[in-house]
């Protein structure tokens, strides 16, 4: 089953586009990572998907319906915007009342047991929250609500290293209980790695890459050898970066075949270094699009 | 969703009853004693704070319940949690103003009452004068501050206040744009709409010795009309002076110009006696002028205030309804 799937959208503000022809299929059941430097569109595309924002051109289907069209289709999606937003003038136990009030498939002892066990007093008031506290909270509404689809807007982006690693671990913690899917952004790779099984690879505006990352890994290889021209590679072989001494060549490639010239010496890349080539040189190749299966 | 807006808004709305709670004291302790009386210079400080208050209150409640009802949300990102939810955002918008028009129709209701009913004994000698000495319950700024027209000006104030949020989303900016266009709309609207809610009654008055009661000039001392007795309790929105051929003349012809000594002229013969002033302009009655008075009456009072209220909540509707299309677009 598909859960999003966007063809050709774009977001144009004023006169300038946060999103251009993006076109994504995610599949159910996986937790699919958003990656890409600040401003690339990261945001842009989860709003929309939310319902929270319109797109200018193309079409988007989540979970079957448009976003945001009616309260059925607000049920079946979970959304926690960047920075956790919540009422700093009601207590965690307002929020989880409001929770239940507003939401059919409430889970409320979800809820209750969540806040228990990280230690929060529910009669506190979401204000005199920490960073960490806050994002916890907004994800607890966003579980408990019990959507097919939670979006997360880079929901660690302002906790520290701990906190980050126990957000995220509950994540993966609900997310096996109950079998829901996940979409969040980041633009730290390191934060994606640990609990996405897939990567959407998102640069000025545009998707580079949309792929299993376990298939990213393996068929990106970065090749050293004496100095040649690009174009003596095979077909099959797609060229993300090259850079060129005097005497040598280092050229990162993504293939599903195995490298067979022995004039290469092969580096295995791990995922960051995958992602970062593909951030820093926007403009090398044309979109490599997928279907993520 | 009831129960989150009212936990939302209960502060505002609570500090607003609490000032009006303070105002009926006041008024129930002070408002006995004015019945019979027929002299309230002495009540003036108090008359003047009514007046005041019962125009303070729309603005409040645009600027300090209807501005920061939606900017809040817009502003501290909780829009994004709360459309997030299993609420359209119509239910949600919907909720909202609906809670807030009523609470807000609620206390300027109650204020209402509390005013008009403390001030009735003035009004209801003010409404038995022919002179202007005293505002009756038809002169603008009293009619705008009894009876029915407040409850509309509030729901107009809360209404315009969600409007400006949602337009401007800046709360600092849209409450000052909120005051603004309310100053503006509730001094327009008693000059420019209330006249013609109903068709006004116009009264010809033969000017004889009798009926003159004085003329007023502009500052060199021409004579640009006379004062005659004005309907009692009514609100008088032209009162000229019509030559024999039926039209409007002001000034006053030459005839009658030399019947009051100009400012500033030196003084000849006897000092004029005030029935001779009178029976001057009174050649105008003898040369076929009369006096004509376009005038609401005293008694449509009450149609009057409900054509009011019937038009600002008609306004309040309109602008909702911009609200619900701007809705959509909303982020």
């Amino acid at each position: 089953m598909t859960v999003l799937r966007a063809t050709g959208l774009g977001k144009k503000y004023r006169n300038k586009w946060a999103l251009t022809n993006c076109t994504l299929e995610i599949e159910a059941g996986h937790v699919t990572g958003l990656v890409g430097p600040n401003g690339a569109g990261k945001s842009t595309l989860l709003n929309i998907s939310s319902g929270m924002l319109e797109p200018t051109t193309g079409t988007i289907e989540v979970c079957g319906g448009m976003p945001g069209s009616g309260p059925e289709q607000l049920a079946k999606v979970g959304y926690v915007a960047q920075n956790t937003p919540v009422y700093t003038n009601l207590s965690i136990e307002d929020h989880l009342r409001l929770g239940a009030h507003l939401n059919p498939n409430w889970d409320a002892a979800l809820a209750t047991r969540r806040i228990e066990r990280l230690g929060l007093d529910p009669k506190q008031h979401a204000g005199k929250l920490s960073g960490g506290q806050r994002a916890q909270l907004a994800l607890t509404m966003g579980i408990a609500k019990r959507p097919e689809l939670l979006l997360l807007d880079e929901p660690v982006a302002a906790l520290d290293p701990l906190a980050r690693r126990e957000f995220l671990s509950d994540l993966m913690e609900a997310v096996a209980e109950h079998g829901l899917s996940v979409v969040l952004s980041s633009h730290l790779v390191n934060d994606l790695e640990r609990v996405c099984d897939q990567l959407i690879v998102l640069v000025d505006s545009q998707v580079r890459i949309a792929s299993d990352i376990e298939e990213l890994i393996a068929t990106h290889h970065r090749l050293t050898g004496p100095r040649r021209d690009l174009d003596t590679l095979p077909s099959n072989q797609h060229v993300i970066s090259a850079k060129h001494t005097d005497r040598q060549t280092t050229v990162l490639v993504r293939t599903e075949a195995p490298i067979l010239d022995p004039a290469w010496s092969v580096a295995q890349l791990t995922l960051e270094d995958v992602v970062l080539e593909y951030m820093s040189n926007p403009a090398t190749v044309r979109p490599a699009l997928e279907v993520l299966r | 969703m009831t129960w989150l807006t009212w936990r939302q808004f209960r502060v505002p709305a609570l500090s607003v009853f609490a000032g009006l709670a303070v105002i009926g004291v006041i008024l129930a302790i002070t408002g006995p004693d004015l019945v019979g009386q027929t002299d309230f210079s002495d009540e003036d400080f108090l008359y003047t704070g009514t007046m005041l208050v019962m125009y303070v209150l729309p603005a409040v409640i645009g600027v300090f319940w209807g501005v920061p009802m939606i900017t809040r949300e817009l502003e501290t990102g909780t829009h994004s949690l709360i459309w997030n939810q299993t609420i359209t955002r119509r239910r949600w918008f919907a909720t909202k103003v609906g809670v807030g028009v009523l609470v807000a129709m609620i206390a300027a209701g109650l204020l209402s009452l509390a005013v008009t009913w403390w001030s009735s004994p003035i009004d209801a000698l003010a409404n038995q004068q022919t002179d202007r000495g005293m505002l009756n319950w038809l002169s603008p700024p009293v009619f705008s501050a009894r009876g029915l027209a407040p409850i509309g000006y509030a729901a107009f104030a809360f209404v315009l206040g969600v409007t400006c949020g949602i337009v401007l989303r800046r709360t600092v900016l849209a409450m000052g744009v909120t005051l603004v266009a309310l100053v503006g709309v509730l001094l327009a609207v008693p000059f420019l709409v209330r006249p013609y809610f109903l068709p006004p009654l116009e009264q010809t008055i033969a000017i004889s010795g009798d009926s003159v009661m004085g003329a007023h000039g502009d500052n060199t001392g021409v004579i640009e009309g006379i004062v005659v007795a004005e309907p009692a309790g009514g609100w008088v929105l032209a009162d000229e002076t019509i030559d024999p051929a039926g039209k409007v003349v002001s000034p006053l012809p030459d005839f009658v110009q030399k019947c009051m000594p100009r400012p500033g002229e030196p003084r000849t013969g006897p000092p004029p006696s005030p029935g001779g002033m009178q029976s001057c302009l009174a050649q105008l009655g003898e040369r076929g002028y009369h006096q004509r008075i376009t005038y609401q009456p005293g008694y449509r009072f009450w149609p009057l205030q409900w054509i009011e209220l019937a038009f600002f909540l008609a306004l309040s509707a309109l602008l909702t309804w911009f609200c619900f299309r701007r809705l959509r677009h909303l982020s």
